[in-house]
Order: structure tokens, then sequence, then C-alpha cells
């Protein structure tokens, strides 16, 4: 599916968090969204997601929902936000609940969704037992399981360190090399942003607009061949080149939210 | 030596010690142990008078008189009654106020002020009016009890919902989960650790306005008996009352423990 935002507009009391938003993200496209801290990138995944009602604009999706397709929209999230009373499978289960189907459909959902992201021997595991990467995966299992239209990434992988941060990259890219799910990637790392998304869009700092969009092109299954690592490269000094004048500003506005 | 000598190898000295806690099981139950044997010989030797403080053995006996001859059963048969109705009552209406609270703004807006006005009165105070209001009955007993273990119920409830990570409850939204489902999947277990951790405050709420009750105008109840024992100057029986108040509370913390052990699982 597609999903259109159109002037969207964010202001909190006498702070504009979001200028003037338009953002197009096509069917089975990763779009990447990156900016300096507190740009309102979070806040402009909320509104295209249904979670917080913007000052202006609209949002829209549009097109055909993907077989089996529980919900058109799902969440990854920066912090988890697992429930730490259920298990792995409790959790990846939850979304499930509220679905009329039989039993043994929504077992095997949650046990699919679990063997993708290689979680299979851990689903009877509580949060607590688990790693912030193991963590995380049962994250995205629970937003494959309701097998999305669209998947919003708020920052997925920021709370992990560096070396599990490329492992669940790596689990991204096998997930959007098989399903081509359309998808809005937020982070502020710039790494993330060019091994896993098709187009970047650099937001500028409060009131976040957009800057420009980057293309990034270097097919996907190409990006860790030697050719698609020097593309990347020079993309990456592009990118930071718009980026570092716009962090360097905002790292040192007062906090006055 | 002087600054810049080279100095021959030697192991570095170990500086933290102490600082660590470490665990003496023996040390608690030899203290025990010794406080109720000086107690005991110091009645023996006649040190302290038997009539104000009579020897642990005594208290023993005076106990065993009780459970025999019934007196204890009955006791505590009408103490337990009222504890549970009443700590019962309060729970339920308290979980209840606490969840509006924690829920509903307009609810929060209209009973916060009432709650912080009514909670810092000693509830004790009150019995006197409850008894002219409801007689001198089990109920006014029974209210006395409720209203102070209501409180804190309520507080602790919603104390509890206002900690409840948004994240999760928008995770549920993200995903359609239905608000009553939200609610019985999300809020209820999360605020679950500190709504149990209420009851041992409620508990120990309870026992004392129970005691306290029992002590104005009751003929019966573990409260009432140590109250006429005492006017009897039966310190032996005052006493061994004393120590089934002490070990019902007792009972009732470890009962406590076992029910968080069993819900909380998970932590």
């Amino acid at each position: 599916m597609e999903l259109v935002g159109r002037g969207i507009g964010q202001v909190f009391g006498d702070v504009t968090a979001l200028a003037e938003i338009d953002v197009h993200v096509a069917d089975g496209e990763v779009l990447g969204v990156i900016g300096p801290s507190g740009c309102g990138k979070s806040t402009l995944l909320a509104i295209l997601g249904g979670l917080l009602k913007p000052s202006r604009g609209t949002v829209e999706v549009s097109g055909r929902k993907p077989p089996d397709c529980l919900a058109e929209i799902a969440y990854v999230f920066q912090d988890f936000n697992l429930l730490p009373w259920r298990t792995a499978e409790g959790n990846v289960r939850l979304p499930l609940e509220h679905h009329s189907m039989p039993e043994a459909e929504r077992r095997e959902r949650v046990a699919e969704a679990l063997a993708l992201i290689g979680l299979t021997e851990f689903a009877a595991a509580f949060p607590r037992q688990l790693s912030g990467g193991m963590r995380q995966r049962v994250g995205i299992a629970r937003a494959l399981a309701v097998r999305p239209a669209v998947l919003l990434l708020d920052e997925p992988l920021s709370a992990l360190d560096a070396q599990t941060r490329e492992l669940l990259m790596e689990d991204f890219q096998r997930i959007w090399l098989r399903d081509r799910t359309t998808a809005i990637y937020v982070t502020h790392n710039l790494t993330e942003a060019l091994q896993l998304a098709d187009r970047i869009a650099v937001f500028t700092r409060r009131p976040g607009r957009v800057r420009e969009i980057v293309a990034v092109d270097v097919n996907r299954a190409d990006r860790a061949t030697p050719a698609g690592r020097a593309r990347l490269a020079e993309l990456h000094d592009h990118l930071w080149g718009a980026i570092r004048q716009e962090a360097l500003v905002a790292d040192r506005e007062l906090e006055h939210a | 030596m002087p600054d810049g000598a080279m100095q021959a190898a030697r192991p570095v000295r170990f500086r933290a010690r102490g600082f660590v806690a470490r665990r003496h099981p023996a040390a608690s139950v030899v203290v025990f142990l010794a406080l109720i044997a000086a107690w005991e010989a110091a009645v023996r030797l006649g040190l302290i008078s038997e009539l104000f403080l009579p020897a642990p053995s005594s208290v023993l006996a005076a106990l065993r008189e009780l459970i025999e001859d019934g007196t204890l059963r009955d006791n505590l048969a009408a103490s337990l009654f009222r504890l549970l109705t009443g700590w019962a009552a309060g729970t339920i209406v308290g979980i209840a106020a606490g969840f509006a609270i924690g829920l509903s703004s307009l609810a929060r807006a209209a009973g916060i002020p009432v709650i912080s006005a009514i909670y810092p009165i000693p509830k004790i105070a009150l019995l006197p009016l409850f008894i002219l209001w409801l007689g001198i009955g089990e109920t006014s007993r029974v209210t006395v009890v409720a209203l102070g273990v209501f409180f804190p119920t309520c507080i602790a409830t919603f104390g509890a919902i206002d900690n409840i990570p948004r994240g999760i409850i928008r995770m549920a939204q993200s995903f359609d989960v239905p608000p009553l489902a939200i609610l019985r999947k999300v809020v209820l277990p999360a605020a679950l650790p500190g709504i149990l951790s209420a009851f041992r405050i409620t508990a120990a709420v309870a026992l004392l306005l129970l005691v306290a009750a029992e002590m104005i105008g009751a003929q019966s109840g573990i409260g009432a008996y140590v109250l006429a024992q005492g006017q009897l100057m039966q310190t032996d029986h005052l006493l061994a009352g004393v120590l089934v108040i002490s070990v019902l509370g007792l009972l009732i913390g470890t009962g406590l423990s076992w029910l968080e052990k069993r819900l909380l699982t998970w932590r």
C-alpha cells in the first residue's frame, strides 16, 4: 500500500514541531527519515500512524492490502514497549487476540513471526530474561504477526549496542527482500538509513521541514559489495554535509519545550 | 623514595574492604532466643514482678488455656469476620475508586481534593460518630476498618496507574486493541504490583483499627478480650491475646508474600 501525508503541521503550545510536511511512500518502498534530535521525526511518525492528531494536514493510505493483513499499519518502537508479564510468544500474540480467527491460525501466525526473526527457541522467555536485541526482535515479530501493509519504525535500533544493531539491520534487510512491505524508518543514524532505505528524507531542525530527499541508488542486494559500499560512502558524506549544520545548531539550542 | 625512581614489582593492595552486605542467619535466631531466655530468667529470679510482666512460659500456659476452653476460637472468629469483611469492602471500593481516578480526569478532579481532605483524619476518631449513625453493632466497627483500608488502597491504585509507562498503552492502541481489552490486558496487570504492595499496608492498618475498635464497646473479639484481661490484671492472658494478634499479623504478611509470588512470577 502507499501512504501519503499532505501539509502536515504540528504545534505544541507555542512550539512549532512540524512546519509543513508532505510525505509520499510508494507501495513497497522504504522511506528513511533522518534529522537532528528534536526535529519532529517521531512526531511525524505518530501522526502518520494515527497515534497523534496533527494540527494541520491529512494522512491517507491507499492501494491493495497484502493477503492475510490484519492491520494496515504496525509500529516498531524505540523502547520496544513489551508487556513484561507476557512471554515473547504472549507479546507477539497480543495484537492477534482481538481478531476472530481459529486458535490454530493464531498459533501459526505467532510461530511464523517468531521463526522469521530467529526467536523460536526464546518463545517462552519473559522480556527481563532477554537481551536488548532479542527484546526488539520480539517487538518486530509482534508487528510482523499482523502482516501489516505499512510498517512504521521509530528509531528501532537506537536503544541497542552497535553490534546488535548490525545484526538487526541484516534481519530487516532479509525481511524487506522477502516481503517488500512499505515502511517508514525514522532514525538519527545515517548508516542505518543508507543500509535500509530506498529514499531518505532529510529533516531540518525544529520546526521540522523536509530539507531534501536523497535516493539511495544502490540495489538492496548490492549494498554489501565493494562498489555498493563506495557509493553508500559518497551518499553518507553528502547526507552528513546536509545534516551537520542542522545538528550543530540544534545541539546549541536551549530546550524550551 | 624519590619521584620517578624504579620500583620492584609488588601486588596491588586490595582496598575495597567492607561496605558489603552479608547474611548472618544464626545471629537473628540467637538474639531472639537470648531475649526470651533473659526475660524468663528475670521473672524466675524475681527481678521482674510476675504480675506486671509474666514469664514467657506463663504466657504460653495462658494461651493453651485459651485454646482449650474455646475462648480463643470465639474471639478469633468474631475478629476475623470483622477484619475480612472490613478489609474486603475497603479494598474493593478503593480499587474501583482508584481506577476511576487513574483513568478519568473528571473523576480525578472531583476525587482527589476529597481524598486529600479526609485521608489524614485518624479513622478511629470517627468510631463514636459511626456508633451514633450505625449503632453499636458490627456495622460501625466494620465501617471503621473499611474506611481505613479504602484510602491507602485508592491512593496506591491511582498511583500505580499513573506510573504505567505511556508507551505500552500507545503500543496497544497502535495495534487497535479495544479499550476494554487494554484495561484488562495492559492497565490491570501493569498496576497489579502497586496494588498488591498496598495490601501490605492496608492489612496492617486493618488489624490496628480492628483491635482499637474492639476496645470500644465490643463484647467479643481479640481486642475486647485483651482490654478485659487488663482490667482484671490477668497479664498472662492479656499477653496471650497480644501474641495471637501478632501471629495473625505475621500470617497475613506471609500470605501476602505468597500471593505476590504467585501473581508476579514475571518479575
